[in-house]
């Protein structure tokens, strides 16, 4: 065996795809021609094994001006504003360092906005662990969630929300995703392309060093587990670290030569680097580039160019200047701190074919590699891996959680289920930029639809994160397909209009066809659940590969829905029941005596019960409901009508722990009991089946008439007020002591609460 | 003729545009001014808003009291121009030797972003003229270092001569006597760790900051 | 000129005796579950090292140490201690 072909495979490429880039190029390719190749061809950044599913998403609607496949999705917004989203995964580098794992994650994704030309306002972040209470668990939990603080309140960026879930299956394989927003006005919106031949690539931000090398290839694309104590210290050196002061100066200088019109495209440097960044850049524009690696600045004396051109250090930009231009966007960078270098030239295609990416040792030295721009970019070859239906799976669903023995009391259960996240919130600036309507905790975070430079506008944004892995991993379909719907359904309790969702695909290793099984069910789902719903997928993340010990995680897919309020004049009520209002549950779902217990949180975390057939999602049903509570919520966020009272003073969706959770938490949120009854038993307690919203009202009358004539059905539960929690014959709980429960339980999980 | 105030901009700053913003809202005329700039004089008064001047590197505010600006503050300051530092602001005005104490980490080793009540406790400084002592006001915090620390000599001073501004009802991060905000021996120069500015929209939920940027307003409005 | 030599500084800032300090409590409060029982007074600081071009070793220390009080150690609660070596490390501290 020859030692180049070691090398490919060190590198993580087969034998078929070495020999893809031979044929490519014409020849042999020599050792930075493979390792460029490596990391572009990597799972991580080719997607290679999800693309031909992904393609089945509608991904199309009149308001979208940017879909997949960009830095970011782009929709419009009116009044000239346009909204930029995108979510990512940073789940094995947090898995490795939580602190910069998850730092890093946040200042990789706020480039990818900024980079679109807008500012990014919000940051939301999903995390999945472990046991909260094992040691390690809580090692990274902390880790992670002070690496979201102190990048993201130091860079400048609110983090408005996200979720927390605890399961067993990410103690070894936590998930880290991050999403983020922005907001430009609509003529700024630029892509990351390069054109112009003899227009010049500069280099923005910090010097480039060793870290990650080999990261998106080596760490994104592998599993862990199995390894002894020395490999995975190994791994480490490969951690990015981050610097949220260099990445708000780049993002100021960045967003100012935008405004100045100063540059023709940009693009930020993330996985894989500057050959990423130059080779993405130059295929989208139809051009070719020469990059002298000589040129960039380093951090660390004697790199080779392969460590240069694939370097993941952090905060740095790739702007296409025109020469005329380049003496005044120094300037900017100058005046930020930031620094400046050219690196690139753009260089037109060769007549008979597309235009080549050369790296070179001087722009007058030695070629070091040719390779064509658009192969590294978008030739990476696509796998129809096996599928595979879990063999289990018939027996899993059969054994329905219905056989658990009913709770001897409802209500220890259900203090079980209630845990307050502002432990986590309370560390990261949810305020900044004074937009921040509704911050984390409530069903959906609503932003004003403002920042500088921006028209003014009287609309709103309303924000969610989603995920629900217990169900995705029964029918990952219909799991994924009742997340898009959870997320639809918590805009509309904003009184939003959902406009887009944006997807991070968080699953096990590819090469089981089991787990291929899941990717492409759940990617069916969301097609599904989308189209019933009117929703484009305007972008997306697949993290693949989070397996330990050959155990892949259960999946998760993570949907970020994105909406609008028409008109935002007034505080959205929100998860409250002011005392004396009627409650009410509107029911867009199908009708059934005995709701399933299946994926529950009630089944899953309280008894361990995993199994069961799912309740049934009915798109329709639930389009009605959406339709109906976000006109609703509309009306009550709009300017008040003098004399006509609003029909709704307080909401919440029905979702993680069923009804019970849904009525605790109004209770605790507001400092209200409440009294309800006519619920058989903890079926419908405790059951998740989706298409269901509680709502407090001073007019339950005429809200149910307004319900039915929408095809919704309305039941009044019972009535606010009081300090027991009291659901007739299941459940009695002190209001005070709930409030106790709710707010320590997760601090007293993770060994914090304060000392006195 | 509204009062114009200069709000200070460092590298790293991030809470300019929100100071502008509510100062404007309130009826006052608010300008950026970058750190390099030497000269505040044509102001009425200015304002350190919060933020990570420098990244907060090495320690809150310890790179940032060398630039420029910081000469011009406290030659405006001892001209008896109004002065105000919030959050990182505070930070950098007590660095910089205008303001006694440090601020050191919170007690609990976290950040801390939640509303909390302050007590005003002097209605004599740039920031609290004719607000009554005693008046409640919710007003959130946004900080990892708010502990307001100095030694017992400073502190007695500063009961004595009544320049203890604002207090927390509830102390969140171990300040002593649960100080949020002080003021130089004039009371032109106030530092708190609080942000009114976070609180003037009652879309975002609490209006109290209204009552702290007016009374700052109006003393630039009588600036002589 | 041309007599320069380079000194290696070491400042370490710690806070003042008597002001609160809760990291070095929280470290000292994690001890005992490493099964350290005996470990009292837990002081947390910093380190900063640098190297500077002097004459000699006394006036190495005399610019460390206005570093080291205007810059790296708030006087308000901090003390700074500055040891100087020659940066070849003929001599060791």
């Amino acid at each position: 065996m020859s030692e180049e072909v070691v090398l490919h495979r060190a590198l993580g490429l087969t034998d078929s795809e070495r020999d893809e880039i031979e044929a490519l190029l014409g020849r042999e390719p020599n050792h930075l021609e493979l390792a460029l190749f490596a990391v572009m061809w990597s799972e991580h950044c080719s997607y290679k094994s999800s693309r031909i599913h992904l393609k089945r998403l509608p991904t199309e609607a009149p308001h979208v001006l940017v879909g997949p496949g960009e830095n970011a999705g782009v929709i419009d917004a009116g009044d000239g504003i346009a909204v930029a989203i995108r979510i990512e995964s940073h789940n094995h580098p947090s898995a490795i360092e939580p602190y910069q794992g998850a730092a890093t994650g946040v200042g990789g994704i706020l480039r990818d906005i900024f980079t679109m030309g807008a500012r990014p306002i919000a940051v939301m972040d999903p995390l999945f662990f472990g046991d909260p209470t094992e040691a390690k668990q809580q090692w990274l939990i902390e880790g992670v969630v002070a690496g979201i603080s102190g990048y993201g309140n130091s860079v400048g960026v609110p983090t408005i929300g996200g979720d927390l879930t605890f399961d067993p299956c990410y103690a070894q394989n936590p998930l880290v995703n991050v999403l983020c927003l922005g907001v430009l006005p609509t003529e700024r919106l630029v892509l990351g392309q390069a054109s112009g031949v003899g227009n010049l690539a500069v280099l923005l931000g910090s010097a480039t060093g060793r870290d990650g090398i080999g990261g998106v290839s080596v760490l994104a694309s592998a599993g862990f587990g199995g390894e002894s104590a020395e490999e995975e210290a190994a791994k480490r050196p490969s951690v990015q670290v981050g610097d949220p002061y260099e990445e708000k100066r780049l993002i100021e200088a960045c967003l100012e030569l935008l405004d100045l019109k100063l540059v023709v495209g940009i693009q930020d440097l993330g996985g894989a680097g500057l050959v990423c960044a130059t080779s993405e850049t130059a295929a989208r524009g139809g051009v070719g580039m020469d990059v002298d690696v000589s040129a960039v600045p380093r951090r660390e004396a004697g790199m080779e160019a392969y460590e240069v051109m694939t370097s993941e250090s952090q905060e740095r930009m790739l702007a296409i200047v025109t020469p005329e231009d380049l003496a005044r966007v120094q300037e900017v960078c100058a005046r930020w701190e930031v620094r400046s270098a050219v690196v690139g030239r753009v260089t037109e295609p060769p007549a008979d074919g597309p235009g080549r990416l050369r790296i070179m040792d001087g722009f007058d030295g030695e070629v070091l590699g040719d390779v064509p721009a658009v192969a590294l970019a978008d030739d990476a070859p696509l796998y129809q891996r096996p599928l595979e239906r879990p063999a289990d799976l018939d027996v899993r669903l059969a054994d329905d959680p219905g056989v658990m023995p009913a709770p001897a009391d409802c209500g220890d259960d259900l203090l079980q289920l209630l845990f307050d996240p502002s432990w986590v919130y309370r560390q990261y600036d949810h305020q900044l930029f004074l937009n921040t309507v509704e911050g984390p905790g409530g069903d959906a975070a609503v932003l004003k639809l403002a920042a500088p430079g921006l028209p003014d506008s009287k609309r709103g944004l309303a924000l969610s994160t989603d995920s629900n892995p217990a169900w995705c991993s029964l029918d990952p379909r219909l799991g994924t397909a009742a997340t898009v719907a959870e997320g639809a359904l918590a805009l509309a309790c904003a009184g939003a209009t959902p406009k887009a969702v944006v997807n991070c695909l968080n699953f096990g290793n590819p090469e089981h066809p089991e787990v291929m099984w899941q990717l492409s069910e759940a990617i069916d789902g969301m097609a599904e659940a989308c189209r019933g719903l009117g929703l484009p997928v305007i972008g997306g993340n697949v993290s693949l590969y989070n397996e330990s010990f050959g155990r892949d995680i259960d999946p998760t897919p993570v949907i970020g829905s994105l909406g609008l309020i028409e008109h935002l004049a007034r505080r959205p009520p929100g998860v409250t029941m002011p005392a004396g209002s009627t409650l009410v549950l509107l029911d867009g779902g199908v009708e059934v005596d005995g709701p399933s217990l299946a994926g529950s949180r009630w089944a899953v975390g309280v008894c361990g019960h995993r199994n069961g057939t799912l309740p049934p999602l009915d798109l329709e049903g639930h389009r009605r409901l959406i339709n109906f509570v976000g006109a609703l919520v509309a009306e009550a966020v709009a300017p008040a009508v003098p004399g006509v009272e609003d029909l709704v003073v307080g909401i919440h969706d029905v979702s993680a722990g069923g009804l019970a959770v849904a009525l605790a938490e109004l209770a605790v949120r507001s400092g209200v009991g409440f009294s309800v009854s006519g619920i058989t038993g903890h079926h419908q307690l405790f059951s998740e089946a989706p298409s269901r919203v509680v709502v407090a009202t001073n007019r339950p009358k005429f809200l149910t008439q307004r319900a039915e004539s929408a095809g919704v059905r309305a039941r009044i539960l019972g009535t606010a007020g009081g300090d027991r929690l009291v659901v007739e014959g299941l459940v009695d709980l002190d209001l005070a002591a709930t409030t106790a429960s709710w707010r320590n339980r997760l601090p007293q999980l993770l060994d914090e609460l304060a000392p006195a | 003729m509204a009062p114009r105030i200069g709000v200070v901009v460092f590298p790293g700053t991030n809470c300019e545009h929100d100071a502008r913003v509510a100062l404007e809202s309130l009826g006052a005329s608010a300008e950026l001014v970058w750190h390099g700039s030497s000269d505040l004089s044509e102001f009425d008064a200015v304002v350190l808003p919060g933020g990570f001047a420098h990244g907060d590197y090495l320690r809150p505010g310890a790179i940032a009291r060398f630039s420029p600006v910081i000469g011009a503050v406290e030659a405006f300051a001892a001209a008896g121009g109004p002065v105000v530092g919030i959050c990182n602001g505070f930070q950098v005005l007590c660095e910089a030797g205008l303001l006694p104490g440090a601020l050191q980490k919170n007690r609990g080793l976290r950040f801390l972003c939640q509303n909390v009540t302050l007590e005003v406790a002097n209605d004599t400084s740039v920031l609290t003229r004719g607000v009554a002592v005693g008046t409640r006001l919710v007003i959130p915090i946004n900080h990892f270092e708010g502990n307001y620390t100095c030694d017992a000599e400073t502190l007695q001073r500063l009961q004595e001569e009544d320049r203890i501004v604002v207090r927390y009802a509830e102390n969140p991060n171990g300040s002593v006597d649960s100080i949020a905000g002080v003021s130089n021996e004039a009371g032109n120069v106030v530092g708190l760790m609080p942000h009114p500015e976070r609180a003037t929209d009652v879309l975002l939920g609490s209006t109290d900051g209204i009552t702290l940027l007016e009374a700052f307003i109006a003393s630039a409005a009588t600036k002589v | 000129m041309g007599d320069k030599a380079m000194f290696g500084v070491l400042v370490e800032v710690q806070l003042r005796p008597g002001i609160a300090d809760p990291q070095g409590a929280t470290i000292q409060r994690a001890l005992p579950a490493l099964g350290f029982d005996g470990i009292s007074a837990v002081r947390a600081g910093k380190a900063f090292r640098f190297e500077i071009d002097a004459l000699d070793e006394e006036e190495a220390l005399l610019h460390a140490r206005v570093v080291a009080d205007r810059l790296l150690a708030n006087p308000v609660i901090e003390d700074a201690t500055v040891t100087v070596t020659p940066a070849n490390g003929e001599s060791g501290a």
